[in-house]
């Protein structure tokens, strides 16, 4: 069987490594996780904890709807002026001692950190959790080099040895219950006394990785906001390992995407409210970091950072959906969502599932793969309502419908298939009154053959079937109501009725 | 393929997916409505409270104390904790140090020292009551940040003046020094990260204690 060939990334690599390209469509690996039982039951119960958590600090906050319009507009205003503080923010990091590197694409990046890993003959590396690594498939990238990663979020450590993928933002293990994070560990971390509270399986990776947080030279992290004006970057996270990597290493390396700029320092009196409520339910996380390029005696003596396009600097080309990149990852459109609470996140096929994995991954993709992503959704509006900085999913959802639609129909296999010819006699059938009459004329007739003795039709053929395999649809009734108002209504109206109904 | 050429071609895509005629960021900027809660409103003491209340909750323990009795506060609480070998910032009261304890500075040892000692003693730049927050800056007392991460215990002297009540007030006071080094500390290390149970203690120090002067 010949290969498909691979999309060419904008540096000239393939996409062949690259995670979520390949990936079926949301309707196949949906079906298979819906059997799985008992990550459904994984998945509601977190997302239910972390939503009524969420809930009561936010509750408690009578500012929240000011903070949430402060943190839409920064970000909103971030984007408007992207390359001015981004340069803003490249002058400043250098200028504390900071080196600034800028990738086009994942495989730009990846060549990037392995160029500096090669110069200081690096053989491992100690990571924080960085969906954005995720995103560019580092990991495997330095497997391939020969480097190992260890991961050192307690989540991302569960996903590395369990040779698990990560299924949310936040708590990338939520799919895994403690008995199965104690089976994980007991095997791989081979320790058979180990117990199966939470607290021994903390301290389990406690006494795992602290050997490694004092030897290993090099650290890779991600970033959640760097500050344009002070070339300041910022990590928020509970356990330390973050703190730990941040500060013990000799060289610290930190890729974010472009769009994790925010102008001011100030700014983050806004976001450092919203994300930690929005992500974990807390009212602060136990440690935030804040450290800006080098300072002697303090922190690693070398420092880079790596600005990743990777497909952002498209979505600012659509006004529609530019906000997309106006998000902060705190995940609280995953736990609401019914349809992720329902699936988990790997039946998104990216590092970034539920609702804004749902908008966000096929645009990073150039609308070229994950394309079922936006019709993931019921568009019931939670994820619009708990979002931190306000971006308005279901919006964008609809519109990347719109797009997915429109490129489909530029192919002679979308020209001819059944949605399209469909939805084509539809718009015809509902150009005017007079047509939709005759077509419900024909309707009316078309139908004896499928009401059945309950008088509602149960089973309809082809596409129609997806409706009445859930459902049974009554059937027309025997006028319309224009057809009984040109019957019962008064004379001068009813003429006019009937006279509007000429095609 | 050059480091330059990513460099140019990401910021030309950045410009080019917007029309000529923009307004300066400064005067936007300037419009960035702001209308949520900056400073503070409660009486000192209730603030008080609820720094304690907040740091509670996460699992801290807080102690209160006259300025007079400072030292002997912080012999009973590392009495009752048994710990007796510890490191301190360069810069920290000398006066606040009992004796039959060690205190050693610890600015200059290496991390694998420092995971020798029991805990360490500091100080911060200021607090938030709302969340319960210290913030510890790379300053005299407080530290390089290797200090209050790698010792399994920590014990933080904060005095009444330093709380304030929310986060854009302690923003405003870090505004100054925000080129240090900067940690933001609201409880002691934990992780939710199994079925969303906050569980105290991963790889920061697992005991916080906060020893309010007032």
């Amino acid at each position: 069987m010949s290969k498909p060939e691979a999309s060419r990334s904008e540096s000239g690599a393939t996409h062949d490594q690259v995670p979520g390209w390949n990936a079926p469509d949301f309707p196949s690996a949906a079906k298979i996780l819906l059997a799985d039982s008992q990550l459904r039951k994984n998945v509601r119960h977190a997302t239910g904890v972390i939503t009524q958590k969420r809930n009561r600090v936010v509750g408690e906050l009578k500012d929240w709807p000011e903070l949430r319009e402060a943190g839409s507009r920064i970000r909103q205003h971030a984007l408007d002026h992207l390359d001015e503080y981004l340069t803003q923010f490249e002058e400043a990091c250098t200028r504390a001692g900071g080196v600034v590197h800028w990738a086009r694409d994942g495989a730009e990046a990846n060549r990037i950190i392995l160029d500096l890993l090669e110069q200081q003959s690096a053989t491992e590396v100690v990571k924080i959790k960085s969906m954005t690594t995720e995103e560019i498939g580092l990991n495997p990238a330095l497997e391939a080099a020969g480097i190992h990663p260890y991961e050192t979020d307690l989540a991302e450590l569960i996903i590395q040895l369990g040779h698990d993928r990560p299924s949310h933002v936040v708590v990338p293990a939520l799919h895994k219950n403690r008995q199965q994070v104690h089976e994980i560990f007991q095997q791989q971390m081979h320790l058979k006394e180990l117990g199966d509270r939470p607290e021994d399986l903390a301290a389990a990776a406690r006494s795992y990785l602290r050997e490694r947080f004092l030897r290993v030279p090099i650290a890779i992290s991600g970033a959640n906001f760097l500050i344009a004006e002070t070339g300041g970057a910022c990590v928020v996270e509970s356990e330390g390992n973050g703190r730990m990597c941040l500060t013990l290493p000799r060289t610290l390396i930190t890729i974010a995407g472009i769009e994790k700029v925010i102008p001011r320092l100030q700014d983050l009196e806004v976001l450092l409210q919203s994300l930690p409520r929005s992500a974990t339910g807390e009212r602060m996380n136990p440690y935030t970091s804040i450290w800006t390029g080098i300072r002697p005696g303090d922190g690693p003596e070398e420092f880079h950072v790596i600005l990743l396009d990777n497909g952002r600097s498209g979505i600012l080309h659509d006004q529609e959906a530019k906000q997309t990149l106006k998000c902060i990852r705190c995940g609280a459109c995953q736990n609401v969502c019914p349809v992720y609470r329902q699936t988990g996140g790997h039946a998104y096929g990216s590092v970034y599932a539920g609702p804004i994995g749902a908008i966000l991954t096929p645009q990073l993709h150039h609308m070229e793969s994950s394309t079922s992503l936006p019709y993931a959704s019921s568009l019931c509006g939670a994820c619009f309502e708990v979002c931190p900085v306000k971006i308005d999913i279901p919006e964008v959802l609809i519109h990347l419908r719109g797009k997915v639609v429109k490129k489909e129909q530029t192919t002679l296999s979308g020209k001819l298939s059944p949605w399209n010819l469909g939805m084509k006699a539809a718009a015809g059938a509902l150009k005017s009154g007079g047509r939709l009459h005759t077509a419900q004329r024909f309707g009316r007739a078309g139908q004896l053959l499928f009401v059945d003795k309950s008088g509602f039709i149960e089973k309809l053929p082809f596409l129609l079937g997806g409706w009445t395999d859930t459902r049974d649809l009554p059937p027309m009734p025997a006028e319309s109501f224009r057809e009984w108002w040109a019957k019962h209504g008064d004379g001068e109206n009813a003429s006019l009725a009937a006279k509007k109904e000429q095609p | 393929m050059t480091a330059s050429g990513a460099r140019t071609a990401i910021l030309d895509a950045i410009r080019s997916s917007r029309g000529a005629d923009q307004n300066p960021s400064e005067n936007e900027y300037r419009e960035i409505p702001r209308q949520y809660q900056r400073s503070g409103s409660l009486d000192p003491e209730v603030r008080l409270e609820l720094f304690e209340e907040r740091l509670r909750e996460y699992d801290a323990a807080v102690y209160r104390t006259r300025a007079a009795d400072v030292l002997q506060t912080i012999a009973t609480i590392l009495s009752d904790r048994e710990k007796s070998r510890l490191v301190i910032p360069q810069g920290f009261p000398s006066t606040w140090l009992p004796p039959g304890f060690l205190f050693a500075t610890g600015d200059e040892l290496s991390a694998l020292d420092l995971d020798g000692y029991d805990g360490v003693v500091t100080v911060c730049e200021v607090a938030i009551a709302l969340t319960g927050t210290l913030i510890l800056q790379s300053a005299p007392g407080q530290g390089p940040r290797k200090l209050s991460l790698v010792p399994d215990y920590h014990l933080c002297v904060v005095s009444a003046d330093q709380v304030v009540e929310t986060v854009p007030e302690a923003m405003d006071h870090i505004a100054k020094t925000s080129s240090l080094p900067t940690t933001f500390i609201s409880g002691p290390s934990a992780t939710a990260d199994i079925e969303m149970t906050r569980i105290k203690g991963v790889h920061g120090p697992r005991s916080l204690d906060v020893l309010l002067i007032h």
